[in-house]
């Protein structure tokens, strides 16, 4: 069952592929035919998986017995070893069913998006394949499994980014997000090399039973001895920082938006950025025992929160300003597993994942709607049209907002709750910037719907005339992802943060018993468990103020301080940054070893400075050989002499 | 299975074939078509027999197998002695079915003098096949230098325009390094009183003189991996050799440094090795990191693959130098991937220059709307290239840089780095080519792959998948020699070590 609800995506992934070679040759019918096929069989696939993925759901919070599903040895080297496995934990469980309903209904709303693309089954592919090594990350029982995954999202990101491959825009981010992530795993990767050296495996059983006894080890690594569970985390944690782009790797997932709608909600919603804050959830046993570790979680996630949050406030792009809020609300997520409220950050994963998706794809109907325009200053008026996707963007936002009874209401509460019952110095910095970020996400999900459907249309007459609802093959997954986005926070409180906490998670997510900032979460004033709802009404109301009531006060604020402005509008200048101290010195220090180094040192001496020395010495030597007698017979008797003296000198 | 002389088979067999086409008259055509045909029917044979080699190899005994002995000068101990163990085991498979590929690959690409290129093709199997199973240093050597011959021959008579320039620097440069190993082969068989490699591998030489032996093989061997900063020649070599050319340069001759830093260096020399390793370990961070910005720069096609080739060869060095069962394990295993990745990238390159005869980068562009086959298939060996997990690459630089690690975390970052930037090289070279709009004219009707170069590449995205995810059967077969080897050395640094207390 479990083994099928991995697989089936894999299969399903490589039948698609391989549809996207059959040749068609103009014949329309049959690449009908075909593009059916491609989605046919790919949507089964992940269908099949997830409700493969609920019976294994069930049979685990049904307390029965879970077995880890070894498939075969992968790798094999002195004491190195590891295995291709399943690990089925309620955490790899969990994941693993939010996976493949997510994904399914991806899936589902892509025949509608995609249904005027000229490469179907190669989309749907990308999209299975995609899936299938999301699952390998999240079902993973050794650290290079996880690394396989991480990486394999990662290709296929990059794949589905650049899946316009025409475009030069899309062809960039889909490197820039390549390149930017193997940052990322460059940390990771000496990571688990780190891990090997202390603990002489890579396989999480082993590791998280001997997590305790090296609570204390150092390791020598980097010219020092540090406390070696800290070394670990750390550097586990850039990979985490780069795949979830928080603070400094961020830089790829708003440029990402050049993939297909469907692509960023998948990727850049549900599944692949929360790797990270999955990784960390899986890592308890180690990370607990790294005081160090868990203040750097806390200080960078709350700190994105805050970052991302800001920038979100005035991006146009409707995408955009989405992924800008992915962004700031995996900062919420860290936090809460920087202050060992693991189960609250896996919580607050998975309800983001409903509600994030939706707006995703809710925002993707908009933009069918609009004639695939994006940018929201030329959009406006749009509910009385597409009155479904009003209302399902409303749910969302709602959600997001964190307003009762919406998932996100519950999630984010437990989150903050847990920030403050910390009672540590990080603790308290990462609450009040998530009460910060809170009201700012309130107000910038408000920008986006009254931007988008309120106001006087600001698109061209032919634009406004073409708007349409979309078809039902995507709005019943937006649907799907409603209910998910209302309930899932109401149904799932207890199991993940309250009273079943225990016995839902089993050994899955490891807590010390001095940190017990869920527990006080639980027993947090009243103004703490309020004060998240009231900002974020304060946030909708400024909002309204703004874009509905007072029109004029957005140009005026912007032009009235015009340098936070354009600090917010260009990202906080992180891309620039970049460019000038890692991009083009790059390629400018390339150019330069290369003509200067190989070219005109390496050959310039070697090869060619010894060819031209020796043409040269053949040269003289060439013009010695006169053909006078007298020249010779002279060489002869210098010779002679030479000879004689140092035979005298030497004695010999 | 004793008795059946299975080595001198696979490695003459390639001879048999030569004497064939060497029979063959008639008209120009007749004659090319005939050569090719018996140039990939030995081929193939040899390949069939080779893989009966991995069939018999026994994985867990300990010492060579398939030794054949016979002697040649018995007053010097020098024989005709070939035998492989688990590590030279996939050198000869490498070379075996790298040949067949090559053929195929120049099925159409050569169009004059077919039979003599094919000639030097399965002469230098041969030399290449013996290279890596003689047990003897002069029959080592007799193989290591007429390596050199067929391949300066190669690049001399069918390569590109500056074909003269490339081929003198590719031999100048390896000669030079072969002469200095031609004197330290001489001082070791008059120190040991024979040239038997079994022998000398347990022959403890004087810890004085192992530097100076040590260094020059490391003269040879550094310039056919090639390291930094002696690699300038394989750029030039690779631009210039026909498309099979570089398939066997950088997919087997290249592993003749690495595998000669294992069978001598590392076993007969240990304690210069280990004083020398911190210099191997700086010279391939520096191979890492600067033929990876060079790559980055580059404009030619192939010369871009020839850096990255470099810096791919300096996780070998660096692995093989750590001494720890991870790192050289990894590195034969990245030397295998290599083998096979490069190989296959060269092709790769060959297929578009068939087409449009330019290595030019800005040539290309938008390739996938009409070749996306091609698209696939590079995509692959690029993928392979970059060491993503589930390729062939990954398990070699992973277990190299594990290696690393454990010797000094310094040098593991900064090589772990030369994935971001392998990652960045690729990635950019792909786009330029494959993806974007297909807007130049001459591009517009190029052809994807023929069924003739689908069954080329076929095997090697076969063997790097399955090597990515399946690597056991190679670590297996290679356990057991890796294990003696460490075991060796380990025990003598550790005496050697005891005397220099000793002393102190």
């Amino acid at each position: 069952m479990y083994l099928a609800a991995v697989f089936l995506p894999l299969l399903g992934g490589i039948i698609a592929g391989l549809l996207s070679f059959a040749p068609v040759g103009g014949d329309k019918d049959r690449k009908h035919r075909i593009d059916r096929a491609g989605q046919l069989v790919t949507v089964a696939g992940m269908l099949l998986a997830a409700v493969a993925a609920l019976f294994t759901f069930i049979g685990i919070v049904g307390g029965g017995s879970t077995n880890n599903v070894e498939i075969f040895t992968w790798i094999d080297s002195g004491s190195l070893e590891l295995s291709w496995e399943l690990r089925a934990d309620a955490l790899a469980v969990v994941m693993v069913l939010m996976v493949t309903v997510v994904s399914s209904m991806i899936h589902i709303y892509s025949i509608g998006y995609m249904s005027h693309d000229g490469s179907i089954p190669r989309f749907q592919s990308y999209l299975s394949l995609f899936s299938f090594f999301m699952l390998m990350l999240v079902t993973s029982n050794n650290l290079v499994q996880l690394f396989f995954g991480w990486e394999g999202v990662g290709l296929m990101s990059y794949l589905l980014i650049g899946f316009w491959y025409d475009r030069p825009s899309a062809n960039a981010a889909a490197i820039k997000a390549f390149v930017v992530n193997r940052v990322g795993d460059f940390g990771f990767a000496l990571g688990i090399f780190a891990t090997f050296l202390l603990f002489d495996t890579i396989n999480f059983d082993t590791i998280f039973g001997l997590a305790e006894q090296k609570k204390d080890a150092t390791l020598n690594v980097f010219s020092g001895e540090f406390h070696a569970l800290t070394v670990i985390c750390l550097l586990l944690f850039v990979g985490a920082m780069g795949k979830s782009a928080q603070i400094g790797l961020h830089t790829w997932l708003p440029d990402a938006m050049e993939g297909p709608t469907p692509v960023s909600a998948l990727i850049h919603a549900a599944t692949m950025v929360t790797a990270g804050v999955f990784m960390v959830a899986r890592l308890s046993p180690l990370f607990e025992y790294s005081d160090v570790a868990l203040t750097v979680v806390t200080v960078v996630g709350g700190t994105t929160a805050i970052f991302a949050a800001t920038i979100g406030c005035v991006q146009n792009d409707i995408k955009r300003v989405i992924a800008y809020s992915t962004c700031s609300q995996l900062g919420y997520m860290f936090f809460a597993l920087g202050v060992s409220a693991y189960s609250a950050g896996i919580f607050h994963l998975i309800t983001h994942a409903f509600f994030k998706a939706l707006l995703f794809l809710g925002s993707g109907s908009v933009i069918h709607a609009m004639s695939d325009e994006q940018d929201m200053r030329k959009m406006g008026g749009l509910y009385r049209l597409i009155p479904v996707t009003y209302v399902m963007m409303w749910i969302g936002s709602l959600a997001l907002a964190g307003i009762w009874p919406f998932a996100g209401f519950f999630s984010k509460d437990i989150v903050l709750e847990a920030a403050w019952g910390a009672h540590t110095f990080v603790g308290q910095y990462a609450f009040w910037v998530g009460i910060l970020a809170a009201f700012l996400t309130a107000f910038y999900s408000w920008r986006l719907l009254l931007m988008t459907f309120h106001g006087e249309p600001r698109a061209d007459e032919v634009t406004m005339a073409h708007v349409h609802e979309s078809p039902k093959v995507m709005l019943i997954p937006l649907a799907v992802l409603a209910i998910g986005a209302i309930f899932a926070g109401w149904l799932g409180f207890d199991w993940f943060v309250g009273e079943k906490t225990v016995e839902f998670w089993g050994n899955s997510i490891f807590v010390l018993e001095s940190h017990k900032a869920l527990e006080n979460a639980h027993h947090s004033p009243l103004w703490v468990k309020f004060l998240p709802l009231v900002v974020g009404i304060l946030g909708i109301a400024l909002a309204y103020l703004m874009y509905m009531f007072a029109p004029g006060l957005p140009h005026a604020l912007a032009s009235g301080f015009q340098r936070t402005h354009r600090f917010l509008l260009n990202k906080w200048y992180f891309d620039e940054l970049y460019d000038r101290i890692f991009v083009k010195p790059c390629f400018s220090l390339g150019r330069g070893f290369w003509k200067a180094g190989d070219g005109q040192l390496i050959d310039g001496v070697g090869p060619d400075g010894v060819a031209a020395t020796v043409l040269n010495l053949a040269r003289r030597a060439g013009a010695l050989q006169s053909g006078f007698l007298y020249h010779y017979a002279f060489a002869m008797l210098l010779g002679v002499a030479a000879l004689v003296s140092w035979f005298l000198v030497t004695g010999g | 299975m004793t008795g059946f002389p299975w080595l001198s088979v696979v490695t003459f067999a390639p001879l048999v074939g030569v004497a064939f086409i060497l029979l063959i008259r008639g008209e120009p055509d007749v004659v090319a078509r005939n050569a090719k045909g018996v140039a990939l029917w030995t081929s193939l044979i040899t390949f069939v027999v080779s893989l009966g080699l991995w069939i018999n190899f026994d994985p867990t005994a300990s010492g060579f197998q398939f030794e054949e002995k016979v002697l040649w000068m018995p007053a010097f101990d020098i024989a005709y002695h070939l035998g492989v163990d688990g590590i030279s085991l996939f050198f000869v498979i490498l070379s075996t079915l790298l040949t067949v590929l090559c053929v195929g690959a120049s099925w159409e690409s050569v169009k004059d003098r077919v039979k003599e290129y094919m000639i030097a093709f399965l002469i230098l199997e041969t030399l290449m096949i013996g290279m890596f199973s003689s047990l003897d240093l002069i029959l080592f050597y007799v193989f290591f230098e007429g390596v050199l011959i067929p391949m300066f021959v190669i690049i001399g008579v069918w390569g590109g325009p500056r074909r003269n320039y490339a081929a003198f620097k590719f031999f100048l440069y390896t000669l030079t390094g072969s002469v200095l190993m031609l004197l330290a082969i001489l001082t070791m068989a008059f120190q040991a009183g024979t040239t038997d490699i079994t022998k000398l591998l347990t022959h403890d030489f004087p810890i004085s003189l192992q530097p100076w032996l040590w260094l020059a093989f490391f003269a040879s061997f550094a310039v056919k991996v090639p390291m930094w900063p002696v690699h300038t020649w394989l750029p030039d070599a690779h631009v210039e050799a026909p498309t099979a050319g570089s398939v066997i340069l950088a997919g087997v001759l290249l592993k003749f440094g690495g595998y000669g830093f294992l069978r001598f260096s590392l076993p007969m020399f240990p304690v210069a090795s280990a004083d020398f390793a911190p210099f191997i370990y700086g010279l391939s961070v520096v191979a890492i990191i600067y033929t990876s910005l060079v790559a980055l720069a580059q404009e030619d096609m192939k010369k871009l693959i020839a850096y990255s080739s470099v810096a791919h060869m300096g996780f070998v060095t660096l692995g093989t130098f750590t001494a720890t069962i991870q790192g050289i394990e990894g590195a034969v295993i990245q030397m295998l991937s290599h083998g096979v990745v490069s190989a296959a990238l060269f092709l790769v390159v060959g297929v578009v220059y068939d087409r449009m005869h330019s290595r030019d980068i800005a040539t290309y562009g938008g390739l996938v709307h009409r070749m996306p086959v091609y698209a696939l298939v590079f995509m692959i060996f690029m993928l392979a290239s970059v060491g993503l997990p589930g390729t062939s690459g990954f398990v070699g630089e992973f277990l190299v840089l594990v290696g690393a690690f454990k010797a000094n975390s310094w040098v593991a970052a900064l090589a772990a780095t030369g994935v971001i930037l392998g990652a960045a090289y690729m990635l950019y070279l792909y786009r330029r080519v494959i993806f974007g709009k297909l807007t130049k004219e001459d591009l517009k009707s190029i052809t994807d792959l023929s069924p003739r170069e689908m069954a080329v590449f076929a095997p090697l995205v076969l063997i790097v998948i399955f090597m990515g995810v399946y690597p056991i059967p190679f670590l297996d077969a290679m356990h057991v020699s890796v294990e003696n080897l460490i075991e060796r050395y380990e025990t003598a640094v550790a005496a050697a070590e005891q005397i220099r207390l000793a002393a102190r």
